[in-house]
């Protein structure tokens, strides 16, 4: 092959690839953004300034030295006679380029102390929740402040089909839950980071957060948003499969507004709050269990119990669903440590007995036993 | 590359031994350059269809071609083989080839443990690629390998580990043999402050190398056993930490970027001189600013964690000193536009990417202080921003300088001219898709798509699309760059000694291509650092 | 390259390097088979280990013929000096890493657990040092420091002195002091790996304290057992320096390689220093 051919062969796939391109970028609607989401607390205000600051002074320096180089390019090739000079030094010019930078950043780096410091303030304030990390969805708990003793899980809600391309997908793909987490507008929210079993990270930018979520430790973030909205985010650290799969979702809404969410709140966890000694039927259990099942535990043991051979075992079939009830209970409640398989202790005693129920009379499981909810209270303790 | 062997220049009684043999058990530098060189593009490839599988999964929205655990999977190969199979490897060739003939030795100083260096990658290479294979596949954890999530990994998890632990042996070793012959094999004459500039920051970066990766050593067998045998660094419950492991991992992995910057500092700063027909400017100060990066390196590692929650005082001193690393990285973009300015320059591939270097390097170190700044950073980390910051420094980065180099040297190692129009047109080819696929991962990530996913929001299709198909192009544009390669080694015009009129160190005193041990008496060298003009060649054939 | 005189010695193209990566492919392979337990891991482990046995034989034994032929002049050994220390630097460093593992544990992270925050997860854990941390809740005795390490620390101090001591009659080509001070090195560095064995199944059997107890036992395991490792190699190097002597190797003017090996038997002390310190004493 000549090198002319090769050339030419080179830009034509180019130029094939380039409809490609500009399909895309033409396709560009208003949902695509270039920059960072509008902010809505006085600190996310303050880090989309200071990141609009940052970049401008680079693209000015930028300009400037590539102006330069741009213009030595030009100007001072062999191609159109330029003779070479012969310096190699010169301690003024060196001194100052050095100093240059180093005002400049001492520039940028003012008042970036001035939001870090502002930032790490978490006193005082007027609401408390703990974020829990689980793989893969959070888990919050209301700790003081109005609105204390709230407790809920907050899973994705957009469904399988979707991810799979079964379903045409919805406005908000990915970035929905079913339980968002709802504030006041206006108070100042801290939030406490932890997680179950591997790091997570409460992300959500329009608020100014992103803190990990460290199993085991506690750390802390804080939020006053200015204007009430829905904010969405996404877990920010790397957590397994599902890490793509566990957005998040803050309600900001009127402190009145707030009000009548707690009350309806707590009515219904008054309401959901079944008697764990009552007796459940087969079929309670199995339905519960079912969705129990779909989920929390079918991310990684499948829908269909077989499991991903090699990783994660089916369950059906397998010599724990079809063993003694305790060795099961054991392992949903206490998981298997240094595997995937997390504990499941944060399900309530009806879930954990409804999706063993399920697990075992499931798929080709027959063993046609219940477990009740007043023996996983009974193995709790 | 594999054409420089010169029967006319051995002693009779040594000849190597032809065939697989010369290869598995040679004590030259120059073969064993031209392994690792070849190794590393081979691990380019196969990390590089991983990026391109990771690229056609994220063409769409939705689940389409991969599972999300077999895309964590390549996430983290493909990090791992591109820095440790890729870009490492190849800076190591280089230093194989180079450094000898730079300071005017015969090879380098310890030979045969040069050749173990090499051939420990074979193994963790396997190791590494293996572990697809195994129940569980290869690690899923990212090429940072963060327990607790490492921990819950299969097997893959194991063999990543005891390939990191060769991976540390090898560099080593290697690093030890190219501290001790720069520091004790140059020819007479050759002061530290008059090696050229290639020879510098090998030498800074070999020290890196020899303080780091211990550590890094340290921190996977902390992981191994917390995951094999009950240890609790990284657990809580036993008053471990996962953060540990972060800190340690960081204090690897920060001076670990530079190890992959600096010896790409140093081929420019030989490549902008040559071409420009003028001395580099401020030599001296060069060689400051490349060890005071150095030692910066080891104060700043915090700054990949700066949302894991550190007392206040921490994310300042680590923002700061963070920071402070673009004061000597300016004056090093400095020098090179002064070494431009008033030239009298022409730009042939090695200049092309030189020059392609300085401007996309300079693009990523921007947006690097722009993740400096703690309250930025807390939201654009993890997010495409980061994707878009390393990849501009590590591809357009240290990849561009390695192509700067190849092209620089090719025709002194094979004694033939490389093909310049296809060189070139590689060269803009890899410019244009370059920036297609990375420049738009700026935007996803300041909109907040987190890295790592297999799927993303319908907010985020659009730039996701153009990526992918600028991923494409410049993968296939790299199958140019074989080509040329191997065109070039085939034959071509014959190159002359000198090859380019205005190089001046040592190397191109030598034959095109060099005999089989560069300097067996040493020359004498009687030039300042910037006049490196008047060489005796005590060169005997 | 067989070079008299002044030129620098290029080893001739040697099977030793690839042979160790045989080695070493065998040995890591053999390790994930082994430590995922599956059975053919212990084979391809004993391949390896046996093949890198072989290498060294090979590859030392070749190291110091091509010594006794005087083919290394000044700049190769010199190139021999830089090449231990910068080796020795590395092992510092690797040794850094586990120290500031326990550093940050005591100092951080086991405070971090036991604060007022904490409560949340881990009521009943007050912090402090020694511990086995908030949720491992076996009991356990902290290894004391004035019994039996402070004998160790005694015997390798002494041992680093008998070091020098040969050194001193090699230089002075008193072979009979050499042998002798080589004997007693050897002899007290061994004496050291057999305490550190009864101290382990001391602290195992009646201390409670296990490799799995939590941040205390797992600092104290992984420093000590490294350490105990290094001291290992130490002696064996020592020992094959020893047969050496006896085979009327290394003259008062040359001899590197009994040099690095007291080098690296010095370094392996000083690490010892530091871990009676940090490991035992505070
Ligand atoms: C070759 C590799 C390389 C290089 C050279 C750099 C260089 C720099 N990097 Fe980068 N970095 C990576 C590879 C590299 N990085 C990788 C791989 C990661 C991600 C790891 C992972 O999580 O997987 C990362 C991540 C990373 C982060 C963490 C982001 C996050 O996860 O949240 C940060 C934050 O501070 C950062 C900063 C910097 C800075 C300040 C520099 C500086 O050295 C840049 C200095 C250069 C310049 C500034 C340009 C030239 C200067 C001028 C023209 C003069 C004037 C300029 C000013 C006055 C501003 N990098
Ligand atoms: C060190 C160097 C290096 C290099 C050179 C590259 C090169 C490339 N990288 Fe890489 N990348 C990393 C280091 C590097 N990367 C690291 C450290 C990470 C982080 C990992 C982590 O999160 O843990 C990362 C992560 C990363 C991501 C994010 C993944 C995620 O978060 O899930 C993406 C996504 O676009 C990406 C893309 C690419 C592309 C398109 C290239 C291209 O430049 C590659 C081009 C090369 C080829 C395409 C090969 C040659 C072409 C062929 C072989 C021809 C075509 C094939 C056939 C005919 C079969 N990389
Ligand atoms: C993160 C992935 C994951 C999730 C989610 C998960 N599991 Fe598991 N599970 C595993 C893994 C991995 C194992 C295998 C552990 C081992 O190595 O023995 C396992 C094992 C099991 C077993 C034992 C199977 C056997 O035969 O060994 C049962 C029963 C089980 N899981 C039930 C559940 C239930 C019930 C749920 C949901 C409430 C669930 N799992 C959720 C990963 C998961
Ligand atoms: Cu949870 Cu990512
Ligand atoms: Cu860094």
């Amino acid at each position: 092959m000549s090198s002319k051919v090769a050339v030419i062969l080179a830009w034509i796939s180019t130029f094939i690839l380039y409809p490609g391109i500009a399909a895309g970028a033409s396709k560009l609607s208003e949902l695509s953004k270039i920059n960072l989401p509008e902010p809505a607390t006085k600190i996310a205000t303050e880090m989309y300034d200071l990141h609009m600051f940052v970049m401008y002074v680079c693209v000015v320096i930028f300009i400037g030295v590539f102006g330069i180089m741009l213009y030595s390019v030009v100007k001072h090739r062999k191609s159109v006679g330029y003779k070479a000079a012969n310096f190699h030094h010169s301690t003024t010019v060196e001194i100052i380029w050095t100093t240059i930078p180093f005002i400049i950043l001492i520039a940028l780096g003012y008042p970036a102390t001035q939001t870090v410091i502002a930032m790490k303030d978490t006193s005082t304030p007027d609401i408390t929740i703990k974020a829990t990390g689980y793989q893969w969805l959070w888990g919050y708990d209301y700790l003081t402040g109005e609105g204390e003793g709230i407790s809920f899980y907050s899973k994705m809600s957009t469904p399988r089909e979707q991810i799979r391309n079964e379903a045409p997908k919805g406005e908000n793909y990915l970035l929905e839950v079913d339980n968002n987490v709802v504030v006041p507008v206006g108070k100042k929210i801290r939030i406490l980071m932890t997680a179950n079993d591997v790091i997570h990270a409460w992300s959500v930018q329009a608020l100014g957060v992103k803190q990990d979520a460290i199993p085991g430790f506690i750390r802390d973030a804080w939020f006053k948003a200015e204007k009430t909205g829905i904010y969405r985010g996404a877990c920010s650290e790397l957590c397994g499969k599902e890490h793509a799969f566990m957005p998040i979702v803050v309600e900001v809404v009127e402190p009145e507004k707030y009000s009548q969410w707690v009350v309806a709140q707590n009515k219904k966890s008054e309401e959901t709050a079944v008697d764990v000694n009552k007796e459940f039927t087969m079929d309670e259990l199995k339905a519960q269990g079912e969705k129990v099942y779909a989920g929390t535990c079918a991310a990684c043991h499948q829908v269909t119990g077989k499991g991903i051979p090699g990783t994660f075992p089916g369950l059906d079939g397998s010599k724990i669903t079809n063993g003694p009830k305790a060795e099961h209970i054991k392992m949903v409640v206490n998981g298997k440590a240094g595997t995937a398989m997390a504990a499941f202790k944060h399900l309530s005693d009806v879930d954990i007995a409804a999706v063993v129920t399920y697990e075992r009379n499931a798929w080709g499981n027959t063993m046609g036993d219940v477990v009740q909810p007043s023996e996983i209270k009974e193995f709790r303790n | 590359m594999a054409a420089i062997h010169h029967p006319g220049h051995e002693h009779e009684h040594h000849g190597p031994p032809s065939g697989i043999m010369r290869w598995l058990t040679t004590t030259n530098h120059k073969d064993i350059g031209t392994l690792y060189l070849w190794f590393s593009f081979i691990m380019f490839l196969t990390g590089g269809v991983m990026a391109l599988t990771i690229r056609s999964e994220l063409f769409q929205p939705g689940l389409q071609i991969v599972e999300p655990e077999f895309f964590n999977q390549l996430t983290t190969l493909h990090g791992l083989i591109m820095v440790f199979g890729g870009i490492m490897p190849a800076f190591v060739g280089f230093a194989n080839w180079q450094i000898p003939m730079m300071i005017g030795a015969p090879d380098m100083a310890f030979a045969r443990m040069n050749n173990w260096s090499f051939w420990l990658l074979p193994p963790a290479a396997l190791l590494l690629i293996t572990s697809f294979l195994v129940p569980g596949g290869a690690a899923a954890a990212g090429w940072t390998l963060y327990p607790p999530l490492s921990t819950q990994m299969g097997m893959g998890m194991d063999m990543t580990i005891f390939a990191v632990h060769i991976l540390g042996a090898s560099s080593i070793m290697g690093s030890i043999n190219i501290v001790t012959t720069i520091l004790n094999m140059r020819a007479p004459g050759m002061t530290m402050m008059k090696m050229p500039l290639f020879v510098w920051t090998w030498l800074i970066t070999a020290y890196l190398l020899l303080a780091v990766m211990p550590v890094l050593a340290g921190a996977v067998t902390m992981l191994l056993t917390d995951r094999q045998f009950g240890t609790n660094f990284f657990n809580a419950a036993g008053g471990g930490d996962p953060v540990m492991f972060q800190h340690i991992f960081w204090f690897f992995g920060h001076p670990e970027v530079y190890i992959m910057i600096l010896p790409a500092f140093g081929i420019v700063s030989q490549v902008i001189p040559t071409f420009a027909r003028k001395p580099l400017f401020g030599y001296s100060s060069m060689v400051y600013a490349t060890a005071s990066i150095a030692i910066l390196s080891f104060i700043v590692w915090a700054h990949h964690m700066f949302t894991v929650g550190m007392p206040v005082t921490a994310q300042l001193f680590f923002m700061y000193a963070t920071m402070l690393i673009a004061v000597p990285t300016a004056v090093k973009v400095f020098n090179w536009t002064a070494t431009m300015w008033r030239g009298s320059m022409t730009f042939e591939a090695p200049m092309l990417f030189a020059i392609g270097f300085i401007f996309l390097f300079t693009i990523g170190g921007f947006s690097g202080i722009v993740l400096a700044v703690v309250p930025v950073d807390i939201v654009l980390q993890d997010t495409y921003y980061v994707v878009a910051h390393f990849h501009y420094v590590l591809v357009s980065g240290s990849l561009f300088a390695i192509f700067a180099g190849t092209y620089y040297w090719l025709p002194k190692w094979t004694g033939n001219m490389y093909d310049e129009t296809l060189a070139k047109t590689h060269f803009w080819l890899s410019m244009i898709f370059f920036n297609v696929t990375f420049f738009v991962q700026h935007f996803l990530g300041l909109a907040g798509m987190p890295r790592r996913v297999p799927d993303y929001a319908l907010q985020f299709a659009d730039f996701n699309m153009i990526s992918s198909i600028g991923a494409f192009g410049f993968g296939f544009s790299q199958l140019l760059f074989l080509y040329v390669i191997l065109k070039c080694i085939r034959g071509g015009a014959k190159a002359t000694d000198q090859v380019w009129d205005s190089a001046d160190t040592l190397e191109w005193t030598l034959p095109s291509p060099p005999p089989y041990h560069s300097f067996e008496t040493p020359p004498q060298v009687s030039f300042d650092e910037y006049h490196v003009k008047n060489v005796q060649n005590v060169h005997s054939k | 390259m067989s070079q008299e005189g002044n030129h620098y010695y290029i080893p001739a193209p040697s099977i030793w390097p690839i042979t160790g990566s045989i080695a070493l492919f065998f040995m890591t392979f053999g390790a994930a088979f082994t430590v995922n337990k599956i059975p053919v891991g212990y084979g391809l482990l004993a391949i390896g280990f046996a093949i890198l046995v072989y290498m060294l034989f090979g590859w030392f034994g070749t190291v110091s013929r091509e010594s006794e032929e005087g083919k290394f002049n000044k700049q190769v050994d010199s190139s021999f000096r830089w090449g231990m220390s910068w080796f020795i630097f590395t092992e510092v460093m690797f040794f850094a890493g586990f120290f500031g593992a326990l550093y940050y544990m005591r100092i951080l992270s086991v405070p971090w657990l036991g604060d007022l925050e904490h409560k949340l997860l881990w009521p009943d854990f007050a912090g402090g040092w020694p511990t086995s941390g908030p949720g491992i809740t076996d009991k356990f005795t902290p290894m004391g420091a004035w019994g039996l390490p402070a004998f160790n620390t005694a015997l390798l101090l002494s041992s680093g002195v008998t070091v020098t001591w040969a050194h001193w009659a090699l230089k002075l080509n008193k072979r009979s002091q050499l042998k002798w001070g080589l004997f007693f090195t050897i002899l007290l560095g061994t004496l050291f790996i057999g305490c550190q064995a009864y101290e382990y199944v001391h602290a195992y059997s009646e201390l409670n304290l296990k490799f799995t107890t939590g941040a205390y036992g797992a600092s104290f395991y992984m420093l000590t057992g490294f350490h105990g490792f290094h001291v290992t190699l130490g002696a064996i190097m020592l020992t094959v320096i020893y047969f050496r002597v006896l085979a009327g190797h290394f003259k008062p003017e040359h001899h590197f390689g009994f040099e690095g090996v007291s080098w690296y038997w010095h370094f392996v002390d000083v690490v010892w220093l530091g871990l009676f310190v940090f490991v035992y004493l505070l």
